[in-house]
């Protein structure tokens, strides 16, 4: 084995670990904690995938911010394991139903993904450097770039149409 | 209602753009702040220096003893009556034959406390006495841990030996005798 | 087995340099504490700590071997696993920063030639900037494992302002990243060597780097999270002995680093004289990288004096204040900012 093997076992190995530690925690501080913990697994993960752009972005937007915001949240209306409400017998087997079908959509789609390496090998593994990154972003992909960005425009104005609301 | 001219009217008029900005503000403050690092300290260091004392400074009690070493106290009471904290006790005692040289007359305070916690240091013991006994010094009244021992008896009060250690002798008597000749000129 | 198939010298040598940079910003951090002080001393017309030792130089070591021995308390009613968490990762995350910094040019020891950078990675920017939003999890968990309202609030302060300050900030950088065309600090420092510091093209977006830096590191006057005026502590209100320590330590190093930050990326890093190209004192290259590290040095001081002098100076600010500082003045001025630096860029062909 050598050390990109290990280190990429290890990494799943934690990634696995620490989501499944996250869905069975009881406090849902934990529960973030813990999902920050797999933020940084797969950010390992591109790092050995020499996508250091990608890994430096999922730490400062995913674990940096958006964590944060939940960490905040759930700390100002102050969850505890005790006010976890007692859940209907009918939404577990619906929730089951619905990770089964994102586990098939999943598989699925990972079916197909021997084209996906070819293209990440073709392009000599700098799929992730930020150069190559940006040229493909601004170029092939600049419309779906756009609209996104509309997107998050448009979330960000509804989101102080609401907190104007009161006043 | 207007008492005095002193009052200042404060501008309330809205910030004009310089002013909106601060950093102008912010750079003045700074400039101040700056330049007080060169000033002279106002800090006196202690243990090594210390600020001059008023020539009326009163500060602890010492009882006094004459040149030749001999205590003045006679423990006449006066200074216990004319204390307004009532800080002052004290036992009389008879001087036996064989004592001249520790006291002067022949009557002597066996015991003399002053509780330093009640003392309000206003020196109406030192007005009072009438034999030089009593006087207040330069010490300040020292930190400790029990109220007990912010009771000072003879122990802590009498004045080192003038013959035996003069200079603590000297030390602890500090300006007295400058004040003494003071307060004689201006009677 | 490949498994040991590295270059074990460069193991090595990486190894004893991360020691001595962690050494030197802990030993930097622990006299920063005098420092302030001393600072703080001056500013009020006193002279500040001088008894213990020469000048009062083992003052930090008084100040610290007290601290260690205080009673280590952990409240009955805390968390306590996460008590213990929070100020580990404020120190780990304050330590780890140091990492890209180019502290100097290179240096040949050995026949080996070793370069005063732990690791010269290609988005050396973007790390620090992870970093430095991870280290806002370290106040945020102690404070809300402390399980005391006041430590909350200064948790929750700290998280929003960090998280504010933070978009300013990056919005500042984009506008440096323009010009410099490369993510890597020890580019940037190339660049700033042969052609001009930073600070000249970049004058506005270095000022709103700076108030940012200052939020971030929580200093006056935008330390609402541990404002003790209102909030005890803030969020370290429930700690003592080393835990303490640690929180205020890591505030000291996170200092030191962004310092060491605006000083790389503004002020030429290890470049010793602007418009000058020192190359022609004709010193060998161990000389000229030494004189180099004590410049980026001397520049990492000034900074932390000038966070000092601030300190003393300015009065902190109200809560809805820093928002709006935050939020309508920063982030506005901060586009301004990008959007002229691209109309000349674009403008110029530059």
């Amino acid at each position: 084995m050598s050390i990109i093997e290990i280190l990429f076992w290890f990494l799943s190995a934690l990634a696995v670990g620490a989501a499944l530690m996250m869905v069975f925690s009881k406090n849902p501080v934990y529960s973030v904690l813990w999902l920050i913990v797999v933020f940084f697994a797969i950010s390992g993960h591109y790092i050995l995938l020499n996508a250091q752009f990608l890994a430096v972005v999922n730490i400062i937007v995913y674990a940096g911010a958006i964590m944060v915001l939940f960490l905040f949240v759930i700390m100002l209306i102050n969850l505890n394991a005790d006010t976890e409400p007692q859940k209907n017998k009918w939404l577990k087997i619906a929730g089951v139903i619905a990770g089964g079908s994102l586990l098939l959509v999943f598989i699925a789609a990972l079916r197909q993904s021997d084209d996906v390496i070819k293209a990440q090998v073709s392009m000599g593994g700098e799929a992730g450097l930020i150069k190559t990154l940006g040229k493909t972003l601004f170029t092939d992909y600049v419309l779906p770039f756009e609209i996104s960005s509309v997107l998050f425009l448009s979330a960000m104005v509804g989101a102080v149409v609401i907190g104007k609301k009161g006043d | 209602m207007q008492l005095t001219n002193r009052a200042k009217q404060v501008d309330r008029k809205p910030l004009n753009i310089a002013e909106k900005i601060y950093l102008p503000a912010v750079l003045k403050g700074m400039g101040i702040t700056l330049s007080h690092i060169f000033k002279k300290k106002a800090t006196i260091k202690f243990p090594e220096e210390t600020r001059p004392f008023s020539p009326v400074f009163r500060g602890l009690h010492i009882l006094n003893r004459d040149e030749e070493g001999r205590e003045n106290c006679t423990a006449c009471g006066l200074c216990a009556v004319a204390c307004p904290a009532e800080a002052i006790t004290m036992d009389a005692a008879e001087r036996l034959p064989g004592e001249e040289h520790l006291y002067r007359e022949e009557k002597y305070a066996a015991k003399y406390e002053i509780n330093m916690l009640r003392c309000i240091f206003c020196g109406l013991c030192e007005e009072a006495c009438p034999k030089d006994a009593i006087y207040l010094t330069e010490t300040f009244a020292p930190a400790n841990y029990s109220r007990q021992s912010f009771i000072y008896g003879k122990d802590n009060l009498v004045i080192p030996h003038p013959k035996e250690n003069p200079e603590a002798f000297t030390k602890a008597k500090g300006l007295i005798d400058e004040r003494k000749a003071k307060a004689n000129q201006e009677k | 087995m490949i498994l040991l198939a590295v270059d074990w010298a460069m193991v090595l040598e990486k190894t004893i340099f991360i020691a001595v940079i962690i050494t030197i910003s802990l030993v930097v951090a622990l006299y920063m504490t005098f420092g302030e002080r001393k600072v703080a001393a001056w500013i009020q017309d006193r002279i500040g700590p001088n008894r213990a030792g020469p000048l009062g130089l083992l003052q930090p070591l008084a100040d610290g071997l007290k601290m260690f021995f205080k009673e280590e308390i952990i409240p009955t009613s805390s968390n306590k696993a996460l008590f213990i968490l929070g100020p580990s990762l404020a120190m780990v995350t304050a330590m780890l920063t140091s990492a890209v910094i180019p502290w100097g040019d290179k240096l040949e020891l050995f026949g080996r030639t070793i370069s005063l950078q732990i690791a010269d990675v290609n988005i050396g920017i973007l790390y620090v900037f992870g970093i430095l939003s991870l280290g806002v999890y370290g106040i945020m968990i102690g404070a809300w494992a402390s399980n005391n309202k006041f430590s909350l609030m200064g948790g929750l302060r700290a998280a929003s302002q960090i998280i504010s300050y933070e978009l300013a900030m990056g919005l500042s950088l984009i506008a440096l990243l323009m010009i410099t065309g490369s993510l890597s600090l020890g580019d940037m420092v190339r660049q700033q060597q042969e052609g001009l510091w930073n600070v000249i093209v970049q004058p506005l977006g270095f000022l709103i780097f700076l108030v940012c830096a200052f939020a971030e590191c929580n200093r006056t006057p935008f330390d609402l999270a541990e404002a003790e005026n209102e909030l005890i502590g803030g969020y370290h209100s429930e700690y003592s002995s080393l835990k303490l320590g640690f929180y205020l330590f890591a505030e000291y190093i996170n200092m030191f680093i962004s310092s060491a930050i605006m000083a790389t990326l503004y002020f030429g890093g290890y470049d010793i004289i602007p418009f000058y190209d020192e190359s022609a004192w004709g010193f060998s290259t161990n000389v000229m990288a030494l004189l180099g590290a004590a410049a980026l040095f001397a520049k990492i001081l000034f900074f932390i004096f000038l966070f000092m002098w601030v300190r003393w100076t300015i009065p902190r600010f109200r809560y809805d204040q820093l928002m709006d500082l935050g939020w309508k003045k920063l982030i506005p001025l901060a586009l301004l900012n990008m959007l002229i630096t691209a109309a000349v860029i674009l403008w110029w062909k530059l």
